[in-house]
């Protein structure tokens, strides 16, 4: 069983046709990663998958279930997906345990409002903050938080659901060498627990360290995918993103 | 002394008014211009079921509470699937038909003569008519409004609500369905609208609809704002001194001729200096 698979997914904009006809599988318990140029559908092939862009057409799979031709963002979660953001979308001026037990606390109006902090909550947040190293800022608010903290938080964040799949989105983007460490590190924890991981990312180097499957996509389709040495060494694939 | 306990049962309704609309604005980010439609709603239901019914203030106040519940929970289908300025147009669309309905329905509202002689609360053959005694009625009222607010802004549902505000769709991304998230928060703060209508009505004796229109939505903002978004404290702290600030101007000394004109400007650029180097109020925390 895969943990998503798409079937001939296009996803539209005006004009511009930014995923066209892709059809996709994303093995469970391996690293995925989804590269590509700049422009080339990644970041919306996470944004359909997550409900935040609609489906203009073909099917979407989540873990064997059954076929969607439309994601609306609340169902993804109990879908066991979870994401992070591209662009920082962290709850910026919530505090930093806040923003963590937003992942951990009853979902419905009436649940929540007559649910206070519970102690496994709390639990859960202190062990994936500090995880990350932000315990020590628990009170701060988010928007206190440099840029790469605040992208450490939002992997916390996702790692309180407990999803089964998570989609990063570009999570090394302004980190500094210890951080990018770090966030490897729950990558391969993540794997080793048997989680899921779709990794959107630019660079090579810990592409190939991470990945067990590589997808690339080019002008909103499906370019290339297979084990990463395969791939990067696929003529192809050099020409239309390495450049040479 | 009777003068200043009218200020402080001006206050009290207010305050009640700054808390329901601080869970609406301050805490979920719904820029709602539609509060003193609820008011309103409060006001009506209270003056006409008092003056129509065998009902006492009391019964009349729950009516009247959920009148402006059901109103909120219509309108509030409509205006969830919104946010930002498109949730504040239609909202200020709702407070306007309110409002005209207020001043046409003449049949039942009397339009803009209003309705005079409303009743003074009863409670087990005890009137309220003392002002000293209504005062105390109304900070009873503030103060259960008051509880409730806290009770809710310091649950996982209050913690959502922050979350709405920050980032929705982030948020849904978490399993929230916020558009129920964002009905509820209306609904229950147009409950507490109507308790401050009612008690206006009762405590004035008389309501037209120059009370219930537009610019009474933006003064509510105006006293949240100043006071702080995103505290209850604030709200509180907002409605003491917008309410008795125009008050203490009377005593400045200004001769008669300019003093109501002086009032408004010292009145509005306090406001302005006060967001200038205090954008985020008195109390708050928060900056919109």
């Amino acid at each position: 069983m895969n943990a998503l698979q798409t079937n001939e997914l296009v996803k539209k904009f005006g004009g511009v046709t930014a995923v066209n006809g892709l059809s996709i599988t994303v093995p469970t318990g391996k690293i995925t990663s989804v590269i590509g140029p700049n422009g080339s559908g990644k970041t919306t092939l996470t944004n359909v998958l997550t409900g935040i862009c609609q489906i203009d057409g073909g099917v979407v799979v989540v873990a064997g279930g059954k076929e969607r031709a439309r994601i609306k963002p609340y169902q993804v979660f109990g879908l066991g997906l979870t994401r992070t953001f591209q662009n920082v979308r962290v709850f910026e001026q919530v505090s930093v345990l806040d923003n963590v037990l937003i992942s951990l606390t009853k979902r419905s109006v009436l649940g929540s409002l007559f649910e206070k902090n519970k102690e496994e909550h709390l639990k859960k947040a202190e062990e994936v903050l500090t995880r990350v190293g932000l315990w020590e800022k628990k009170d701060a608010y988010a928007s206190e938080l440099s840029y790469g903290q605040r992208k450490l938080l939002e992997i916390a964040r996702a790692l309180a659901t407990g999803a089964d799949t998570v989609l990063f989105d570009e999570p090394y983007a302004g980190l500094f060498p210890e951080m990018v460490k770090l966030v490897s590190g729950i990558m391969r924890e993540l794997r080793e627990q048997g989680k899921t991981i779709v990794l959107i990312e630019h660079d090579m180097a810990l592409i190939r360290e991470l990945s067990d499957h590589v997808i690339v996509m080019d002008a909103g389709k499906l370019l290339a995918e297979g084990k990463p040495e395969e791939v990067l060494s696929n003529k192809a694939v050099i020409e239309a993103y390495l450049g040479v | 002394m009777e003068y200043l306990v009218h200020l402080a049962v001006v206050f009290a309704i207010y305050a009640i008014l700054a808390v329901s609309l601080q869970l609406i604005v301050g805490f979920t980010g719904l820029i709602s211009l539609a509060h003193a439609a609820f008011y309103g709603v409060g006001a009506y239901s209270v003056a006409l079921i008092l003056e129509n019914t065998g009902f006492g203030f009391f019964p009349a106040l729950v009516l009247g509470i959920l009148m402006s519940a059901i109103a909120a929970f219509l309108i509030g289908i409509v205006l969830s699937k919104f946010r930002d300025d498109y949730y504040a147009l239609g909202s200020l669309g709702f407070t306007v038909i309110v409002f005209s309905i207020f001043l046409n329905w003449q049949e039942l509202t009397r339009g803009p003569l209003g309705i005079p002689g409303i009743n003074r609360p009863e409670l087990f053959g005890f009137v309220f008519s003392e002002n000293i005694v209504y005062l105390g009625l109304a900070l009873v009222l503030l103060g259960l409004c008051y509880v409730f607010s806290t009770f809710v802004t310091k649950s996982s549902f209050g913690r959502a609500l922050q979350a709405i505000r920050e980032d929705e769709v982030a948020l849904s991304v978490f399993g929230y369905h916020t558009s129920w998230f964002k009905l509820a928060v209306f609904v229950m703060g147009a409950g507490m609208a109507a308790i401050a209508g009612g008690l206006f009505a009762s405590y004035i004796t008389f309501i037209d609809p120059s009370s219930f229109g537009v610019p009474e939505s933006v003064f509510m903002l105006s006293v949240i704002i100043l006071g702080g978004l995103g505290s209850l404290r604030g709200a509180v702290i907002g409605a003491l001194v917008l309410v008795l600030l125009p008050e203490a101007l009377r005593f400045v000394g200004f001769t008669p001729d300019i003093a109501a004109q002086m009032r408004q400007v010292i009145y509005g650029l306090m406001l302005v200096f006060l967001m200038l180097y205090r954008p985020q109020g008195l109390a708050g925390t928060y900056r919109l």
